[in-house]
């Protein structure tokens, strides 16, 4: 059922006009993402560079949402985009297994929010929630969201919290809708997220999987008024399936959801595609991926 | 006992080692000398060609990776299949009141001969188009070829097959993989080739065959900045302008030849290394050499 209805999201018609209006929301909802063990400052500076220009042929694009790095590479992040309005996001509390004690991972929380993250991106204990210690996971998040609104970060503000559910690793949409109820029920507030995947398992985001959690939050929002985000992430490359994703949000959310306040694209090569799509609306011809750079 | 209707097949594109039918759905009818439909050909879209390029550029690298011996192999069994299919090709030239069958067997014939004369070229362009050069140092100098890319092959409407063959096969005895568009007098003839190209050992996406109205693809061709560079021939004047418009725009390397319908039949002007260069790319390595 969540597969069939999640395809049909696909199937619109949508106009040429909405169509530019579409993909430029897309690109500001982008999460630039890098998580490798390769990466460098030059590395997370340039992709800082192209998260506030986009495409500098085209400047009137919107900056992406946030910049999504390693907790190290975050001071780098922080001082590239000094000035801009992209938000910096560090993945922390052991990405992307989670399987550290909980006081390390609370450290390495706070330490992300002192170098400055706007946005922390964490990692349910997924061990635990297989094992049906559901209470365990549920504390380790309330403990997590606590460090978020305690620790100040260097501009004076708090951070929001992204819950990753690493939806790949619960193999079925049962599992995905309690894992999303017990994240969302654990003391999120406006304004934090629950977030399909690390980028790392495969499979990652899908259609069936993203329109679950967000029933969740659906659900969660009509009987609380707390309006949770959604951020897919993993496997969204094209400017198509983006559009999809925005469909999907604006039918079982409505258009209050359609802001990158409250949905996200964890994406690294999605932006590149949006941008060829725009270039090919703006000139009227197909584009060459070589002609956007990596970072 | 009733008498049998005939199935007819239904012609399709080639796009990524698949047949699918057009995205737009449409179809152009095929008739013979008397005015009769006799079949249905795939009416390709500007989104058909899109997708026909993203299969190329996916094919690229690994087509290009192979060795030049191994295209070789594989282009020589393109030859072995289309010669088994050589029948089906001469009925369909015959088909439009253009070839008697004398004439459709000899051109069938000749796009036989046209790969392998490429598939020999494979391993040995390089050879003749590259170069060692002196230079004064303790250096090996050394130029060899490239493949491009992607390139687009634009047939005209005469010789419908052999000249398609003949403007695929250089591109892709270098490494190229190809978008090719069929001339519109012959578009049956590139659908069978597709068939025998997907049973050559060719991976899916080297070469790609689009059917319908050449002349409604060539704008999209001449802009899109993913195809490097276009091997067409023989074309009216305002289609080969179109072509060379959009280059000016995206500076692709587009070659326009004028060969003339017997000039297709002439091997050694056809099967010249000098088709095979516009589509390659020249890289100069430096080497030390003992002194």
């Amino acid at each position: 059922m969540a597969d069939q209805r999640a395809a049909s999201f696909a199937t619109r018609s949508i106009k040429e006009s909405s169509k530019v209006h579409a993909l430029k929301l897309a690109l500001s909802m982008v999460d630039l993402t890098t998580l490798e063990g390769a990466d460098s400052p030059g590395k997370v500076r340039a992709l800082c560079r192209k998260g506030i220009t986009p495409d500098p042929t085209a400047p009137d694009l919107p900056s992406v949402a946030a910049i999504c790095v390693y907790p190290e590479m975050v001071p780098i992040a922080r001082a590239a985009l000094a000035g801009s309005t992209v938000k910096v996001a560090a993945v922390a509390t052991g990405f992307p297994s989670g399987q550290y004690p909980l006081s390390v991972r609370l450290d390495d929380t706070k330490r992300a929010i002192e170098a400055g993250a706007d946005e922390i991106d964490m990692v349910i204990s997924r061990g635990l929630f297989l094992a049906g210690e559901r209470d365990r996971v549920r504390d380790e998040i309330a403990q997590i969201k606590e460090v978020c609104i305690s620790t100040s970060n260097p501009s004076g503000g708090s951070a929001h919290l992204k819950v990753i559910l690493e939806t790949g690793e619960l193999e079925t949409y049962d599992a995905v809708r309690r894992a999303s109820d017990l994240a969302i029920s654990a003391g999120l507030t406006d304004y934090d997220f629950i977030k399909t995947s690390t980028g790392k398992v495969q499979p990652a985001a899908t259609p069936g999987v993203t329109l679950v959690m967000l029933e969740a939050i659906r659900d969660h929002y009509l009987r609380t008024g707390i309006r949770i985000g959604m951020k897919p992430a993993g496997g969204i490359r094209t400017a198509k399936q983006a559009i999809a994703y925005l469909v999907m949000v604006k039918e079982t959310l409505g258009d209050d959801w359609l802001t990158p306040d409250l949905f996200r694209f964890g994406a690294s090569t999605l932006a590149n595609d949006l941008l060829m799509q725009l270039a090919r609306m703006r000139t009227g011809h197909y584009h060459s991926p070589d002609d956007f750079a990596e970072a | 006992m009733p008498s049998r209707l005939t199935v007819t097949k239904t012609y399709k594109l080639y796009i990524g080692g698949d047949f699918p039918r057009s995205e737009s759905g449409r179809s152009l009818p095929v008739h013979d000398l008397d005015e009769r439909v006799v079949a249905h050909i795939a009416h390709a879209s500007r989104k058909d060609l899109r997708n026909a390029v993203v299969a190329a550029r996916k094919a690229v690298p690994g087509w290009m990776a192979r060795t030049g011996y191994n295209r070789g192999q594989i282009i020589y069994r393109m030859a072995e299949m289309l010669e088994g299919k050589a029948d089906e090709f001469i009925t369909a030239l015959m088909l439009p009141g253009t070839h008697t069958k004398r004439e459709a067997r000899a051109e069938v014939e000749a796009t036989v001969d046209r790969l392998v004369a490429f598939a020999g070229w494979t391993d040995k362009f390089s050879q003749v188009l590259g170069c060692h050069n002196p230079v004064a140092g303790p250096y090996y100098n050394f130029t060899v070829p490239e493949a491009t890319g992607l390139v687009a092959a634009v047939a005209p409407d005469e010789p419908g097959l052999l000249a398609l063959v003949s403007l695929i096969a250089p591109p892709l005895a270098a490494g190229n993989a190809i978008v090719a568009v069929s001339g519109n007098h012959h578009p049956i003839a590139a659908s069978i080739l597709g068939e025998v190209l997907a049973t050559s050992d060719l991976p899916a996406g080297v070469v790609n065959i689009l059917t319908g109205n050449r002349a409604e693809l060539l704008p999209w061709i001449s802009e899109h900045r993913d195809i490097d560079a276009v091997h067409a021939a023989d074309l009216p004047d305002d289609e080969a302008l179109t072509l060379r418009r959009g280059m000016s725009e995206n500076i692709k390397r587009v070659r326009v030849r004028e060969v003339g319908e017997d000039g297709w039949f002439d091997a050694d002007l056809c099967t010249s290394p000098w088709w095979i260069e516009p589509f390659i790319e020249m890289k100069t390595i430096w080497h030390p050499a003992a002194t």
